[in-house]
């Protein structure tokens, strides 16, 4: 490898992935289906996020394809009402929501807390089957209809006037939401009660804190969302008078309750992605994060704040002009916390030996990219501006800079890093880092001419468009298309390094987490005695030590021609 | 790790089980039957399960608010409604069966101790006890609901404002002094009764739910799987069913006892 990276692979004439892994500890469908195993879990959470992900996808390109002309002439009006309804339910509830936490977070947060499993493994394969259930439900109401109200249910719209399968696709959210809940609970119990010995608070990785903000979500925000689903599905089947105006109920409740969940979901959809990306800066600049505690206790004030935010989707929608000042005031405030982050991963940047592997790079775009969505957010925080870009494309815009460009970016940082941990293989580096461009440029592209869109004025859902924004919209769809190979890419590759891909190693990128020192693919008790944390997260003088030590120990039983086996084990410990 | 005290807890349990077929597992405290591959000791298990089980109350908690919230709302908005919806229901109905709850409890919570404790026949006596009370608390629930259906006070399309607009033709309504409510009032007792039926149908709900397992308890209670040391299940069932009866005493004080005072 050249000298701008920081990959050690072991020699790949005699390495090979080790024979016993959770990979090839039981095999056949059964085995898969009736697994405990969190990492299990996880790959199956990835196949059929994947799934949905593709799903979504396809909505979203026929969306832009459509609108590559002023006139709607690829597909009818109600035909794209049901597209971006499908595409908003299908890529919140069913990817964004679950890809960091049930992905990334159900395979690493025990192996980075040194623990053998999460604390409630059944819970934990039950949360993936509620998924899937509800998940189906969607797919039986796409295939019987779909539904056009948007993925916000706006009542009494959703309620009394559209005449599509709003029931079913309340009830996939309703279901899936309980997969939410229950990831979000054991994420909590496990960071609470399996942290190896030694592995105090302030020992755990930043990963660890951002999914413990984000698991406090999950656990106090989406029963709500499944209370007002149940409202939603019972007003449309009984004629009960929650928020019928007629009968004296109140639409604007239903908007309270709608967004007191799902303006802290958006949280969900950004934390884990900090969490990512705190590991990455770390370790491709070779320092610790700077201001660990701040960083910490930050992830845990975005779950907290993101509680006290939720009014500020209704300014237009006649609240009091003294809580639209309240809130307005509570949502600038979640700056303070993202700016907190922003510049601590700069300031870490500072004099560490940066490399620029493929992990790197997507956190480099996910720093400059959220940091736009962040910052469009405080502009629309602000009441006059909010009046004026409300449900416009300048919201389209910066909801998509902080979910894709931010999230997105930093889960494909993610699955790059900890590939080589979950298949034992590494990527191809060149592929990766070029893929990692053109999902940068692509998504720019995609996603900037539509902040100018909204400025001027084209307002969102809308089906056709004046003609004049048809320059801006022919941009924003052929980013759309760079964008798909961007994403296209990394699948190609990332199955094609499943069987050819360099052997990785325990530890390809010299990293320090608890999860890098034990086998790749992990066994499945993931370590083979219990680890001792015995350092602070980060700390890349003990790696150093480490290895120091464990080469010391190769060098003597070589000279004393012993026959050891390849070590499985992780590198024996200092004190 | 905070687990040297609970362990002791946990051998303890084991060393007072009463339960002569588990002699084997006393001689092995350290690894008994019941402790999963991933935890290191019957006392991590055992707190673990614990914390998830009030956690998962709080979420219950997060889900009945949604619909306190609106209850919240609309009777500041609707109170002479909220009055007269609240005085067609029946204070003896919903005494009894604030009582009959409370029952259930005491007799959950003796469940407790008799886990604990290794009295296996007891313990399936007190399951039988709580489930009888629990299916009792719901067949009064049905009469109350079969009224409301009789009386057409059930949101929808046959929703009668009969007895608001005439108290007089209500005996209900007459034996609370009801005054005629003018017709935006009146309508507004459906909000009350789409909120009557949402926050009960919901306890009920949960309460059918606890009923099932329940059930699956008592069979495995006589096969003495609660008595050999491993309370954890039974006690969080507790936990459970102690959170359904509060909400219930909220429910009757919002929804029965509205200018009752």
């Amino acid at each position: 490898m050249s000298a701008n990276t920081i990959i050690s692979l072991p020699d790949q004439g005699t390495a090979g992935v080790p024979k016993k892994n959770y990979l090839t500890q039981e095999n056949g469908l059964l085995s898969w289906l009736l697994t405990r195993d969190h990492k299990r879990i996880a790959i199956l959470y990835l196949l059929t996020t994947g799934f949905f992900f593709v799903i979504g996808g396809m909505a979203a390109a026929i969306i832009r394809l459509e609108l590559l002309t002023p006139t709607g002439d690829l597909v009818a009006s109600d035909t794209y009402n049901k597209l971006f309804s499908i595409h908003g339910i299908i890529m919140v509830f069913f990817f964004l929501v679950p890809i960091a936490p049930a992905v990334l977070g159900n395979f690493l947060i025990p192996m980075m807390i040194g623990a053998k499993d999460v604390a409630l493994p059944r819970i934990n394969l039950l949360s993936w089957y509620l998924f899937t259930i509800g998940g189906c439900v969607e797919l039986y109401m796409m295939i019987v209809g779909g539904v056009d109200t948007g993925w916000t249910f706006t009542t009494p719209l959703s309620t009394h006037y559209v005449n599509t399968n709003v029931i079913a696709a309340a009830m996939g959210i309703f279901i899936a939401g309980f997969s939410s809940i229950l990831t979000g609970l054991n994420f909590i119990v496990t960071i609470h009660k399996m942290r190896a010995p030694g592995m105090t608070w302030f020992r755990l990785p930043l990963f660890i804190w951002s999914y413990y903000g984000t698991s406090i979500i999950f656990v106090l925000a989406t029963p709500v969302i499944a209370i007002t689903m149940v409202l939603i599905m019972l007003e449309r089947v009984t004629g009960i008078g929650v928020f019928d105006p007629a009968k004296g109920g109140d639409p604007l409740l239903f908007q309270h309750l709608f967004w007191f969940y799902s303006h802290p979901a958006v949280y969900v959809m950004i934390l884990p992605g900090m969490g990512i990306i705190s590991e990455v800066i770390s370790n491709f600049s070779r320092k610790r994060v700077f201001g660990y505690t701040a960083v910490a206790f930050s992830s845990v004030a975005i779950a907290v704040f993101s509680f006290f935010v939720w009014a500020h989707h209704m300014f237009i929608m006649g609240i009091s002009t003294y809580s639209a000042l309240v809130f307005s005031l509570f949502s600038m405030l979640v700056a303070i916390p993202s700016a907190i982050k922003v510049f601590n991963w700069s300031a870490t940047l500072y004099k560490g030996s940066i490399t620029f592997d493929t992990p790197m790079l997507y956190a480099f775009g996910f720093i400059g990219l959220f940091t736009i969505g962040g910052c469009t957010g405080v502009m629309l925080a602000t009441l006059g501006v909010d009046i004026h870009v409300t449900e416009t494309y300048f919201i389209v815009a910066h909801f998509h800079y902080v979910m894709v460009g931010g999230m997105v970016s930093a889960f494909m940082a993610g699955l790059h890093f900890w590939w080589p941990k979950m298949t034992g293989r590494m990527y191809p580096e060149s592929l990766g880092r070029l893929a990692a461009v053109i999902l940068f440029i692509g998504f720019n592209l995609t996603f900037f001419p539509q902040f100018i869109l909204g400025y001027l004025g084209m307002p969102r859902r809308y089906h056709f468009y004046p003609p004049e924004f048809q320059v801006l919209n022919v941009f924003s769809t052929a980013g759309a298309s760079i964008l798909a190979i961007g994403y296209l890419l990394p699948v190609l590759y990332l199955i094609w390094s499943l069987k050819y891909g360099a052997i990785a190693g325990n530890n390809p990128w010299q990293a320090t987490g608890l999860e890098w020192q034990t086998q790749s693919p992990p066994l499945t008790e993931n370590f083979t005695v219990m680890p001792v944390m015995d350092h602070e997260a980060y700390d890349y003088e003990w790696l150093e030590r480490q290895t120091l030590a464990s080469q010391n120990l190769e060098n003597q039983s070589q000279a004393n021609q012993s026959q050891v086996r390849p070590k499985e084990t992780e590198v024996p410990r200092a004190g | 790790m905070p687990d040297s005290p609970a362990m002791t807890h946990g051998t303890q349990e084991l060393a007072n089980s009463a339960d002569p077929g588990n002699a084997a597992n006393s001689a092995h405290p350290e690894h008994p039957p019941y402790l999963l591959h991933h935890f290191e000791s019957a006392g991590q298990q055992a707190d673990a399960a614990g914390f998830a089980m009030w956690l998962f109350l709080l979420t219950e908690v997060m889900f009945f608010s949604g619909l306190f919230t609106a209850y919240l709302i609309y009777r500041n908005w609707y109170y002479r409604a909220f009055v007269a919806g609240s005085h067609q229901l029946s204070v003896v109905w919903g005494t009894t069966n604030t009582a009959v709850l409370i029952l259930s409890s005491f007799t959950m919570a003796m469940a407790v101790w008799c886990s604990k404790t290794g009295r296996r026949r007891e313990l399936t006596l007190c399951l039988t006890l709580t489930f009888l009370l629990g299916l009792g608390f719901l067949g009064i629930k049905g009469i109350e609901y079969h009224e409301k259906f009789e009386k057409h006070h059930v949101p929808g399309r046959h929703y009668s404002l009969q007895s608001f607009l005439y108290p007089d033709s209500d005996a209900a309504a007459r034996a609370a002094g009801d005054r005629p409510l003018p017709l935006d009032d009146a309508r507004h007792t459906e909000v009350y009764f789409s909120l009557y039926f949402l926050m009960t149908g919901m306890h009920a709900a949960h309460m059918v739910i606890g009923l099932c397992i329940l059930g699956f308890m008592i069979l495995r209670a006589r096969a003495g799987a609660y008595t050999a040391g491993h309370a954890t299940f039974v006690e969080n069932f507790g936990l459970y069913w102690h959170f359904i009866d509060i909400v219930w005493i909220y429910l009757f004080a919002l929804l029965y006892l509205i200018s009752r005072h």
